[in-house]
């Protein structure tokens, strides 16, 4: 799409140009791959021993495990976010100055307080009296709950601005009332315009479980720094971690835009920026 | 409060060190997102996919999982930041710091690109076809019509991304820049009694400087806003 709105589409002289771009392009690329691989060739990184534990059984179910773990503390969070989330979000469409206030100060600060700050903070204050291991995994759970909550608290107040004005006036004209208009009228609707805004939230929440690692490992960062420790496979370990991540993540991404498409249609999807209450007022508007 | 006032000068020179990594880093990932943008919106199809490719992948990876491949995975493979060691009055400019500039650049570079995108997909397809409907050749469409509108379009995104950034500063603190989480870390250990006081002082800190760069941001949107 983008492309068509800069570029005409090519004539035959610039259509020849391309085709020389094309293969400096994919000579270059071929190059820097090239050099990476040689460049872990040459460490010895490829050495059958180094990946070994990979297709060890007892090896692939810890790291199976760890995956559980990592994926558990970031869906209870998202769980947590959620109810964080409508809290403060329908807090901060209340009619009462002092409510939409305090709840919007709430919002703010969670909203630009480092999460790994919150961690160390849920870590060393919050949980230290569990043992290290269950404090870890609560202080994850806990930091990326408020972090995202706050997150989800400004996309359900998004998302309930960004329902048409009429739902609400007719709702009152019925004569439902306050608790009424929201919980029956407003909130069904905007849930679903914000499913695919909550699975991407998760996306957000998985990577940032891995923040732990500054106080403990926890979950996939617990295999990130054990593994290598006995095999001396840093450099393998990284890689299938981060792959992990990244497959975990893409599975996540789809099921968002399936959402999309079942529960929305083809809109973009609800965005929250961190700047500008105007531009969210015009989409809202434009809705 | 009073571990935080009695090490004040250490505190300030670790926030010190959360702006300059910031700076250097949100510099560089302007430049490194906008080479991205222009893989991925240019004509070159191998381009394109290779941009595409590698946004996918470094979005889906966690911060940490970078800064762990530049601290500990990459040196054994030969690619190390020992070479600098720049100091500038107090500052240190080792390893350490060079590292987390990578790794922060690498990330944020991908989210700039995708803000950037954004950017240029909010202008209407109207616009470039009026415009070249007029006669304007292909650098007076780009500059005196899409661009100018696409930049405009793109400010908020890009800051969020910044201000994004400035918050995954803290993760240097895993990697040995004694940077303001770091510093919270350390006077948390030293002084149990004191946490609350401690956090709340530390969070005000990110919280000020979140809010300057939203700040600036709002300016500069509403200083290019055409009427």
């Amino acid at each position: 799409m983008a492309s068509a709105v800069l570029f005409d589409s090519p004539g035959p002289k610039t259509a020849a140009r391309h085709r020389i771009y094309t293969v400096v392009a994919a000579v270059v690329l071929m190059l820097l791959v090239a050099w990476v691989l040689k460049r872990l060739n040459d460490a010895g990184q490829f050495a059958y021993e180094l990946w070994e534990p990979f297709v060890t059984p007892n090896i692939m179910q810890a790291i199976g495990e760890a995956w559980l773990d990592t994926l558990s503390m970031a869906g209870l969070s998202v769980l947590g976010a959620l109810v964080f989330g409508v809290v403060f979000g329908v807090a901060k469409l209340s009619d009462h100055r002092p409510v939409r206030w305090a709840s919007w100060l709430v919002v703010e600060f969670f909203r630009a307080v480092p999460v790994i700050m919150l961690m160390i903070f849920a870590f060393y204050a919050v949980f230290n009296s569990m043992s290290i291991e269950r404090g870890a995994y609560w202080s994850v759970v806990l930091a990326l709950t408020v972090y995202n909550g706050a997150v989800l608290a400004e996309v359900f107040r998004a998302g309930i601005n960004a329902l048409p004005k009429g739902q609400a006036e007719a709702a009152y004209a019925i004569g439902m009332r306050k608790s009424q208009v929201m919980n029956i009228v407003l909130l069904p609707q905007a849930v679903k315009i914000m499913v695919p805004a909550i699975i991407s939230q998760m996306v957000v929440a998985l990577k940032d479980t891995s923040l732990i690692l500054i106080v403990f490992g926890v979950g996939l960062t617990k295999i990130l720094k054990q593994l290598p420790l006995s095999f001396n496979n840093l450099v393998p370990t990284t890689i299938v971690i981060a792959l992990l991540y990244i497959v975990t993540n893409l599975v996540l991404t789809a099921i968002a835009s399936y959402a999309q498409k079942k529960f929305v249609g083809e809109k973009e999807m609800l965005k929250v920026s961190m700047v500008g209450e105007a531009d969210q007022n015009q989409s809202a508007a434009t809705f | 409060m009073d571990a935080v006032i009695e090490s004040l000068p250490d505190v300030f020179k670790a926030f010190g060190y959360t702006v300059l990594l910031f700076l250097v880093s949100g510099t560089l990932s302007l430049i490194g997102g906008t080479l991205l943008v222009a893989m991925r919106v240019g004509p070159i199809a191998i381009l394109n996919k290779a941009g595409a490719a590698y946004v996918t992948l470094v979005r889906n990876t966690p911060l940490l999982a970078v800064f762990f491949f530049f601290s500990f995975a990459a040196p054994r493979i030969g690619i190390n930041f020992r070479w600098v060691d720049v100091h500038i009055g107090t500052f240190d400019f080792t390893s350490f710091f060079s590292t987390a500039v990578v790794a922060l650049t690498l990330y944020t570079s991908t989210f700039v690109c995708e803000a950037l995108r954004s950017g240029v997909n909010a202008v209407p397809l109207g616009q470039a076809e009026a415009a070249r409907a007029i006669g304007l050749p292909f650098g007076g469409v780009m500059s005196q019509v899409v661009l100018p509108q696409a930049f405009r379009a793109s400010v908020p995104p890009v800051a969020s991304a910044l201000i994004a950034l400035l918050k995954n500063t803290s993760v240097a603190a895993v990697f040995g820049v004694i940077e303001a989480t770091s510093q919270m870390k350390s006077l948390t250990n030293n002084n149990a009694d004191e946490r609350w006081g401690i956090f709340l002082a530390f969070a005000i800190g990110y919280v000020v400087l979140v809010e300057l760069v939203s700040l600036a941001a709002g300016t500069l949107e509403r200083r290019w806003r055409i009427a």
